[in-house]
Parts: C-alpha cells; sequence; structure tokens
C-alpha cells in the first residue's frame, strides 16, 4: 500500500490554516463582508481527501469551503479577491466564501445544509454515465446528516451504486446547537442502513483520515458504489469568526451579564444555556489542533518544520499582498 | 409609551401571548440560544431547538397546529425555507380549504429576512411575494417595533398560517450575529426610525391586511413594507425638496393586501411606485399594478425592487437592492412622462 505523504500533507494544511488566519485578519478589519465560516480544525480531513483526488474528479463543498478550494489547487489570490467582493475574484465578487465555484475543477459549493449530498450524486452519475473512472466528494457536517437530502443522496447513490465519498466533518455542533441532543442513533450506522460501507476516524490526525480514505477511494475507483467517512473534529472558531458563544466563552463581563440577565428565571434552562457557553470552550484545547497534531508527529526534525513555516508564511504575504494589489486596496 | 428595539419588540409580544396561552410553543434551530431570554423563562417544553430539518420540523409544526398547538416554528432565514417548501406549499397551505374550513392550521412561521450586510443571494433574499403567490398564507412584513409587536400578536391569533418576516437590518442581534459578527469595523445603512421605537404599555393586536400611511403626499404614491419604507420615506423627503410630495405607505402586509387604502392613495397621486426589496419579476410590484388597473384607475406606475441575484459583493450589492437614489431617479423619471 501506498503510504501517506505527511510533509506534504502538513504543507498542505499549514497553507490553509494559514490562508484562513490572513482571511480572519481582513474580515476582523472590515475588508471580508458578511458571515465567515472558516474551516480551521478540519484540515486534517480535508487534507486526506482531496490530496486523493486526480484531475476530473469533482468536489461538493459545504459553507466552509476555503481549505477544500485552497487544497485543490485553486488560486488562492483569486479566492481572496472573491472574499474581498472584488470583480477579478474567483466568481466574480459575486458568490463570496459560501458560494465558491470552479467549472474547471468540478468543483461547486452552497451555504444550504445538507445541499452538497444531492449536489456529489449528481457529479457522480456525470462522471459514471461518461464512463470517466472518476469519483465525487461532499463535505459535510454532522448537522446536516439530519438533512432528508442528504439521506436520499445517500440512498440514490447506493441503489445507483455511484462513486461519491460522503465525508462527514462532525465538530459535535450544529451551529450553536449540541447535535448530540438533536440527533438519534449513530451517523455510521445510517450509511450502514444503506448499505453504504462505512469507516470512522480521527479528524485530527491526519495520516489516519489519508489511510482509511485511500482505502475507500481505491474500492470506488473500481467501480465500487459510495462510501462513507465519519471523521471527528473541532472548529477552532467556532460557527463562523464572531460566534457569540466564543465570544461569551473569550469574555468573562459578557459572560457574567448574559448569566446576570438570565438570573431571574432559576432552574434548569438557565443552567443548561451555561453548560452550553461552557462546553464550547472545551474544543479550543490545542490537542484538537490538527496543525498542532501533526506538528508533534513531525517534531523529531524541528528545521524542516521551521523551514515549511516561513516558506508558507511567506508564500501567504505574497498571496495577501498580490490580492489587495489587484484590489487596489491597503492593508489597514 | 415605552421605548423598545424592534427584536425586542417580538421577544415581548411572544412572552405576552405565551403567559396568555399554553398552546404557544417556540421551535427552530438554535432557539434556545436566539431566544434565550424565552427559553430561560418558559423552558425547554416550550421553547424547543431542532436539528437542522426544516422539512421535519416545519412539517410536524403545521399538524401540531392542528392538533391544538399553536406553534411558532422559526426557519432560521427565509433562503433556508426551500428545504421546507412541501409542508409550506402543499400541507399548510392547503389544509383548511380542503378540510372544508372545518380544520384550521393556526401557525406563525417566523423567519429573518433581507440584505445590504454582504451575505450573498442565497442568505440575502426576501421571497415574500413568491410565497404570497401561494393561496391559504398570511404574508407579514413590519417595518418598526411597534408594528413587529403587534402584528406578531395578529399572526399568534390568526387561525391559519401566517408567515412572519424578520428584517436583518433591523432586528440588531440578527445583524450582530450575522453581520457585524462582534466588529467594530464594519457598518450598515440601518434605518434608525426601524430599529427602535415607541410601543405601546400593553400589547394589543394590529389587525391584518391595514396598511398604514407614513407620510401624506400629493404628487406620488410610494408603496412600500419593510426595510424599503424607511428608504421611501428619506426619498420622500429628498424629492420633497426638489418640490414633488410624495406620500408614502407602509403595507405592513402582503397578504390580506390593503388594496382598497392603496387605491385610495393613488386616486389622490395619480403616480405609483412599488419599492419592494424581493424580486421584481412575477411579484408584488406587478400584483399592485394589475389590481389596479382591474380596479379601473389610471396612474403613472414605477418600481424599484430587486431585480437579480444578490451579489456578494457590498458595492454591488448596494446597486441592486433598492436604495434611495433609485427611488428618487425612478420617481423623477415617471412624473416627466
Amino acid at each position: 500500500m501506498v503510504e501517506a505523504e505527511v510533509w506534504q500533507l502538513y504543507r498542505d494544511m499549514l497553507r490553509s490554516r494559514l490562508f484562513e488566519e490572513a482571511v480572519t485578519d481582513l474580515w476582523e478589519k472590515g475588508k471580508i463582508s458578511g458571515e465567515m465560516h472558516l474551516g480551521t480544525g478540519e484540515e486534517a480531513i480535508i487534507a486526506g481527501v482531496v490530496s486523493q483526488l486526480e484531475e476530473g474528479d469533482a468536489m461538493a463543498v459545504d459553507h466552509r469551503g476555503t481549505p477544500p478550494f485552497i487544497m485543490r489547487g485553486i488560486d488562492p489570490v483569486l479566492i481572496l479577491l472573491e472574499f474581498l467582493g472584488h470583480s477579478k475574484g474567483l466568481c466574480a465578487g459575486k458568490g463570496g466564501h459560501m458560494h465558491l465555484f470552479s467549472k474547471e475543477h468540478l468543483a461547486a459549493s452552497s451555504g444550504i445544509v445538507g445541499s452538497s449530498g444531492p449536489a456529489a450524486t449528481g457529479f457522480a452519475l456525470a462522471l459514471k454515465y461518461q464512463k470517466q473512472k472518476k469519483i465525487a466528494v461532499a463535505f459535510f457536517g454532522e448537522g446536516a446528516m439530519n438533512q432528508g437530502m442528504m439521506l436520499e443522496s445517500m440512498n440514490l447513490a447506493s441503489v445507483w451504486k455511484l462513486p461519491v465519498l460522503f465525508v462527514c466533518k462532525d465538530n459535535d455542533w450544529a451551529i450553536s446547537t449540541v447535535t448530540n441532543n438533536v440527533t438519534g442513533g449513530k451517523l455510521i450506522d445510517r450509511a450502514k442502513s444503506f448499505g453504504i460501507e462505512g469507516y470512522e476516524v480521527d479528524g485530527t490526525d491526519v495520516e489516519a483520515v489519508w489511510k482509511v480514505v485511500n482505502e475507500a477511494i481505491s474500492k470506488m475507483r473500481n467501480n465500487g458504489g459510495p462510501q462513507f467517512i465519519h471523521a471527528h473534529c473541532v472548529h477552532m472558531e467556532g460557527h463562523f469568526l464572531g460566534d457569540p458563544l466564543l465570544r461569551y466563552y473569550r469574555d468573562p463581563n459578557m459572560l457574567a451579564e448574559v448569566a446576570d440577565s438570565l438570573k431571574e428565571y432559576s432552574g434548569e434552562s438557565l443552567n443548561e444555556v451555561l453548560l452550553l457557553l461552557r462546553k464550547i470552550g472545551g474544543q479550543l484545547k490545542k490537542k484538537f489542533d490538527p496543525i498542532v497534531f501533526t506538528q508533534k508527529k513531525l517534531k523529531a526534525d524541528a528545521d524542516r518544520l521551521k523551514q515549511i513555516e516561513e516558506e508558507v508564511n511567506k508564500e501567504i504575504k505574497q498571496i495577501v499582498n498580490k490580492a489587495l494589489d489587484i484590489g487596489g486596496m491597503k492593508n489597514d | 409609551m415605552t421605548k423598545m428595539g424592534f427584536a425586542q419588540a417580538i421577544e415581548s409580544a411572544l412572552a405576552y401571548a405565551m403567559v396568555e396561552d399554553e398552546n404557544i410553543i417556540i421551535m427552530g434551530e438554535d432557539v434556545h440560544t436566539l431566544r434565550i431570554n424565552l427559553f430561560a423563562r418558559f423552558g425547554k417544553e416550550r421553547v424547543k431547538h431542532t436539528p437542522i430539518s426544516e422539512g421535519a420540523f416545519v412539517g410536524a409544526a403545521v399538524t401540531a397546529a392542528m392538533a391544538g398547538l399553536r406553534p411558532i416554528v422559526e426557519v432560521m432565514l427565509v433562503d433556508f425555507i426551500g428545504v421546507a417548501m412541501d409542508a409550506i406549499l402543499n400541507q399548510a397551505a392547503k389544509i383548511s380549504f380542503f378540510s372544508g374550513n372545518k380544520w384550521n392550521v393556526p401557525l406563525v412561521i417566523r423567519t429573518a429576512c433581507g440584505g445590504g450586510y454582504g451575505d450573498a443571494g442565497q442568505h440575502e433574499q426576501s421571497l415574500w411575494g413568491w410565497l404570497a403567490h401561494i393561496p391559504g398564507l398570511s404574508i407579514v412584513v413590519p417595518s418598526n417595533p411597534a408594528d413587529a409587536g403587534g402584528l406578531m400578536l395578529s399572526s399568534i391569533y390568526e387561525d391559519n398560517p401566517v408567515i412572519y418576516f424578520e428584517h436583518k437590518l433591523l432586528a440588531d442581534y440578527l445583524l450582530d450575529f450575522i453581520g457585524i459578527g462582534g466588529r467594530t469595523t464594519v457598518s450598515f445603512d440601518v434605518p434608525e426610525q426601524g430599529i427602535e421605537g415607541e410601543v405601546p404599555e400593553k400589547w394589543k393586536p394590529i389587525p391584518l391586511g391595514k396598511l398604514y400611511q407614513m407620510k401624506e403626499g400629493n404628487d406620488i404614491t410610494l408603496v412600500s413594507l419593510g426595510v424599503s419604507v424607511h428608504r421611501s420615506i428619506e426619498a420622500a423627503h429628498i424629492l420633497g425638496e426638489k418640490g414633488i410630495s410624495a406620500e408614502v405607505l407602509d403595507l405592513r402586509c402582503v397578504v390580506p393586501l390593503d388594496i382598497e387604502n392603496i387605491k385610495n392613495s393613488v386616486e389622490k397621486t395619480g403616480a405609483v411606485i412599488v419599492v419592494d426589496e424581493d424580486y421584481m419579476r412575477f411579484g408584488l410590484s406587478g400584483e399592485i399594478c394589475a389590481l389596479l388597473l382591474e380596479e379601473g384607475l389610471s396612474f403613472k406606475y414605477g418600481r424599484v425592487c430587486t431585480e437579480n441575484t444578490i451579489p456578494y459583493s457590498r458595492e454591488l450589492e448596494d446597486q441592486v437592492l433598492p436604495n434611495t437614489k433609485r427611488i428618487i431617479d425612478e420617481a423623477v423619471k415617471i412624473l416627466k412622462k
């Protein structure tokens, strides 16, 4: 079996992370508008999958499109210009981060939860019909597993034996709701009940993700039907930048204010709310950060780690400068 | 009278109604945090957070209403209503009719709408005209706190389905949640008259289907709703400086539509512009024109609406959504004809 090239995967992940950190900076400065759903925390899942895609494979992406688009080799300058709302952006400034499209990469996004299921299924239908031996990936969160269209897609892909890789990135939160409280049974059992083989994996560990995905994709390329990956991860910035729950968690004064406003209503509801606020902080631990996790694996060669970091840092700075330059904007 | 914010008024009216009637429940995504005060006050059996399963929970709200509850079901953004359309189009809207008016569906669908903060066309639509096309639904679009509370109360008391729209530029918590995100580096064209205002000491229902005359005028009628009401008022003041006296009507409801009072105004002014944040084609603006023609009126007509998918770019977005300049230009143009 081919081994994962961990150094390359690490570089892919770091590149995505530093790009999104630059995006965060521009969002905080008000140069990027609206919501911003980052993929920080799920890079190992995306790298483990996207690194194994070939030319002609398709990708249906959810509202966290930046890491898969960056790792698929789509020009980061165009992506950043898109976020800046510029006419020279990837989608002429009309789509923004939730609606990224690249026709030549067969990569499409949507901000509607669950819609990547039918999208990947249709891509796979066309690819199979054209006898292309290519596959389609659907990226989605575990919240999307409660959308009918996602489950219907799994059934359709199963009965039509379509090469869809369903990749569920499970961070335990469906927007600001704890997924366990609104989800019955086990997700992997749902896939299995449709006759789809499933793998459960630690989505912090890029090598582990790469291995199960490699096995799944190998089967799919040999005329296999769909496969399901259930990968566990965290979101370092909650649901989106400025997530109110994280703001409360990070700012004790804000938290105190909320608790104070609720104190006239004693009882379990208040406790539940406070528990929720505490719980969101739990995912910020360093051990869940896939970048930190991989750095630890590779720490024996500290020089190489440092060199990669310097190179990627330099590249991202150039990307930001180039995008701002084309956009006629200043970084202030 | 006391002052309240737009969202605060909705919440206050909801709390008032929930104390009165135990059959009122709220359900939707994240309502335990979005409605944190109601959640803490009324508990998790009455403020129920749901999975991201609009098709299931909106559909379930329909029959829960048929079985005696008065659910207020939340579709976080109206753009997401696509996922729940069968429950609305083929179930909620038709049950009263199909049952020979023997079985009602006292359901409120509360949903956020509108653009102006750079979130692009899958999160910023209005869609009230599209929904109003379906017989059997009432469509409510308030523009200020007093109306927001009073119309919510009427929506709750209504025995058949109401879709209640809450514009994100008016509801401060929504704009912070989805547009500002705690930043101080962004600003939006938020209508001051809409986000905060006087509300009654005790909530009283404002009947559905009665428009409100925001400003009197003689030369042209601006018919509008939601945030566009405030754009129209601003335009009317500038038109006034140009010697054009504009009347501004706040529809408050798309269904029932107060065509009687639109007609009265247009009879007086002889000219009308519909200012509508929803899509232009096949919607409210064309419908108002058709109804006025059916009434036998002859008048000058224009419309300022959203003509295409809303772009992400803030600069492009501001041109696409109805704005004061577009209203003024349209008024000057049609009055010259």
